[in-house]
């Protein structure tokens, strides 16, 4: 079931993404953020809260005058540790007592501080290593079934009840657990601490939850002799830490997206542009999965209408992941099934879009999202709906499959909807397993012109992207038609230039140890 | 004159329901017969569970059809709409030139935590809903949209600010009432700062009701599949039919409304 489409188009379309890319990589380069220091301080260990609250990690790195935190936060830290002979933790909570603070240790060489830093910075990157280690075992030998993989939402709010809901599903068949953070979260310039139990629309992502939803897990997971993969959400205000969390806990997917902070939650983008960069990056290291948002192109404008602009996203997406590092193994380009069910052969541009994606990003595990925008409360045709999104699926071969929900428009999902979503996928899926390799597009028929169509209307968007410049672009609405401009949006005050003795010591690790094993430990058995 | 009714199956009168739900106990015999006695409880008759079966440990899922005993005199039930104003965009264009005479001002928000825009953006943006464009296109409307997550104190400072003659209040997320506590916020904080008789006051999302925003003390309430059009109708004729009131009533010291 092969399209047959333009292949030089396809490689235009790359090379102007790489265009696009390019200054903005060099911006990134440039300059850090509160939130990429933070997870330097969280990676070395310190973690926590102090009075009224709030995260160690923020407490010390706002402890820092604008001037000095050019330098990055690691050395001011790392000369505490080898003044203090503390070990990262400890010295965490010390200055959260107020016991210390990192302006008295301001004399002592840098030397020394990278030395106090080393061994930390290489036991964090072990344990990173030893949590994607242990999870490349557990696939070996608790196999997942074959993709489309199952992905189910918990959003009750309440950790607890979180566990007993993801446990049901993963009985039922499910193969990724998603906990969706609450509503706020993305815009909070910190991450809360510890169990939580009250949250609107979902869970907090805290630390504490994905440990007590991992345990949950992996114990559904050998019972059931199938690993069950846990994923949050990283984009925000809190990429780069969510980033840390999520390695240090052995999530094994995360929400990562370089655009959809700044489209659809008004996070500044330059504030984005460089915790995304981050973020990738320990994902990369960490074997995570990144999933893309493109889905929310298609859930505030006409579906059929933004085709060209989720396939532009996918390429700009893949690039800046390229260029953080990550192998097209770990790379979840995001779409949807967002056609209003009402248009004559909606069902064929769905499919057309769906495997235009798969021929373009054959290696990418591609998340395709399910039907929202057109859900009612009429739960017989919104389940209808959702067969064909299964069908489709699996017949394109895509990888990370989000069950709809037929409640979709009434509620977060309870456990009994979650489990017909799930039989309602296992079945189609089933039935019709290899239709896909039996079945041919007729040529220049409609399903392949609209391919086309939407290529052509990437190539374009792109060509206009490049000669713009993505900043420009973004400030003059060709995204979701939305406009954000470079110094507005949230986050911007936490962005600064990088100062010439600027230090991150996970950065340069990092760096180095791209693209690895990816093809190691592949997720699908 | 009373119009009783009841569920209609496939015969006037046998009051046939059909119910799904989970019981937190692991399938049996005995489960199957606990969901029949559960619904038999509810005061349904004729109980029958057509599927009984377990969805996870100690989980089952049942689906059960039953005849209610019960009726309802629709005629006395009083749910007034407030989509009854139909006009086009230029209809109400030329509406609102002709008896109010300026732009209405207009200001819409996702309020509290609420980051789902989808219901807002379609009563607002330029591009509409269903065809229907929104209310950024009309002539006479000077429209605001201010976005997801606004804290109600922020939205009210706002209408404070640039004398806004309708506010739009949007809640997608409804979990553990939290849609009904914004809103009561916002009209709370309206009638305390003094603007709640200056606006017109309306809410909107997919499990809004009319006649729940009049108990929250809003002005209108817009549900699922409501065109801008319909919204933009009702602004202009409750803001019209206001003005009128005023000059009847000789009230001055309020230009412009």
């Amino acid at each position: 079931m092969e399209l047959q489409v333009d292949r030089a188009s396809i490689d235009r379309c790359r090379e102007s993404a790489a265009a696009i890319v390019a200054p903005v990589e060099e911006f990134i380069a440039g300059h850090s953020t509160v939130s990429v220091e933070r997870a330097v301080l969280r990676l070395l260990g310190v973690d926590g809260v102090g009075p009224d609250e709030i995260p160690l990690p923020n407490l010390i790195v706002d402890s820092i005058s604008a001037h000095e935190r050019r330098a990055g936060v690691a050395l001011p830290f790392g000369k505490a540790l080898a003044e203090t002979g503390l070990d990262p933790a400890a010295l965490g909570e010390a200055i959260g007592a107020g016991q210390y603070r990192l302006a008295d240790f301001s004399a002592t060489p840098d030397a020394a501080a990278i030395g106090a830093l080393r061994p930390h910075v290489e036991a964090a990157l072990a344990h990173i290593r030893g949590r994607r280690e242990e999870r490349r075992s557990m696939l070996g030998r608790l196999p997942q079934l074959p993709p489309p993989l199952l992905y189910v939402i918990v959003a009750s709010g309440n950790i607890y009840e979180d566990r007993t809901a993801a446990v049901a599903a993963s009985e039922a068949g499910a193969q990724v657990i998603a906990v969706i953070r609450s509503t706020g979260q993305s815009l909070l310039d910190f991450v809360p601490f510890g169990p939580t139990t009250e949250g609107f629309g979902g869970t907090y992502a805290t630390q504490a939850n994905f440990r007590i939803m991992r345990a949950a897990l992996d114990e559904v997971s050998e019972k059931l002799g199938r690993y069950v993969m846990l994923t949050n959400y990283a984009s925000g205000l809190c990429m780069p830490e969510i980033a840390t969390m999520a390695a240090i806990e052995r999530l094994d997917m995360l929400l990562n997206d370089s655009m959809y902070g700044i489209l659809f939650r008004d996070i500044n983008m330059k504030r984005t542009f460089v915790d995304q960069h981050f973020s990738r990056m320990l994902n990369a290291y960490s074997g995570i999965i990144i999933n893309t948002g493109e889905d929310n192109y298609l859930t505030t404008a006409d579906a059929v209408e933004q085709a060209p602009a989720v396939l532009a996203s996918q390429f700009i997406n893949e690039e800046f992941a390229h260029r953080a590092g990550m192998p097209d193994e770990q790379i979840g380009l995001g779409d949807a099934y967002e056609i209003n069910p009402d248009l004559t052969d909606g069902f064929l541009y769905q499919l057309a879009q769906a495997q235009l994606a798969r021929q373009i990003f054959p290696n990418a595990p591609l998340k395709y999202m399910p039907p929202t925008k057109h859900m009612t409360g009429d739960i017989f045709k919104g389940h209808l709906i959702d067969a064909l999104f299964n069908l489709t699926s699996v017949m394109t071969g895509q990888t990370i499959h989000l069950c709809g929900m037929l409640t979709e428009a009434i509620h977060t999902p309870f456990l009994g909807d979650r489990v017909l979503s799930i039989e309602n996928a296992r079945y189609i899926m089933n039935t019709a397993r290899h239709f896909g390799d039996e079945i041919v597009f007729r040529p220049g028929g409609v399903i392949e012109r609209r391919a086309q169509d939407v290529l052509a209307g990437c190539e374009v968007l792109l060509e206009r992207v490049a000669s713009m410049g993505l900043m420009h672009a973004i400030d003059a609405a060709l995204f979701a038609d939305v406009k954000r401009s470079p110094d507005g949006g949230r986050g911007f005050d936490g962005v600064f230039e990088r100062g010439e003795n600027y230090y991150n010591p996970f950065e340069d690790a990092l760096r180095s140890s791209t693209v690895r094993s990816a093809r190691d430990d592949k997720v699908t058995a | 004159m009373s119009t009783l009714v009841k569920p209609y199956g496939d015969t006037m009168n046998d009051g046939k329901v059909q119910l799904s739900f989970t019981l937190p106990v692991e399938w049996s015999e005995a489960a199957d017969e606990a969901a029949r006695q559960l619904v038999a409880k509810m005061g349904f008759g004729d109980v029958q569970v057509v599927e009984g079966r377990r969805i996870a440990d100690g989980f089952s899922f049942f689906v059960v059809y039953a005849a209610t005993p019960q009726s309802i005199d629709v005629e006395s039930i009083k749910a007034p709409s407030a989509r009854s104003h139909a006009m086009s965009m230029e209809e109400v264009d030329s509406f609102v030139s002709e008896r109010i005479g300026r732009k209405i001002r207009i200001a819409g928000a996702c309020i509290g935590t609420d980051a789902h825009t989808v219901g807002i953006d379609a009563i607002l943006n330029m591009k509409g809903y269903k065809g229907d464009y929104g209310l950024e296109r009309y002539h006479m409307f000077e429209t605001h949209n201010l976005g997801s997550q606004i804290a109600v104190e922020d939205l009210v400072r706002f209408a404070k600010d640039r004398g806004i003659d309708a506010l739009l209040a949007s809640q997608v997320v409804t979990q553990k009432g939290s849609d009904i506590k914004n809103f009561t916020e916002l009209a709370e904080l309206l009638e305390a700062e003094g603007l709640r008789d200056r606006v017109v006051l309306i809410c909107g999302g997919p499990r809004v009701t009319n006649l729940m925003a009049s108990e929250l003390g809003y002005d209108a309430g817009f549900g699922r599949g409501t065109l801008p059009s319909e919204v933009a109708a009702f602004v202009a004729v409750t803001l019209a039919d206001r003005a009128k009131a005023q000059t009847r009533e000789k009230v001055t010291g309020r230009p412009g409304v």
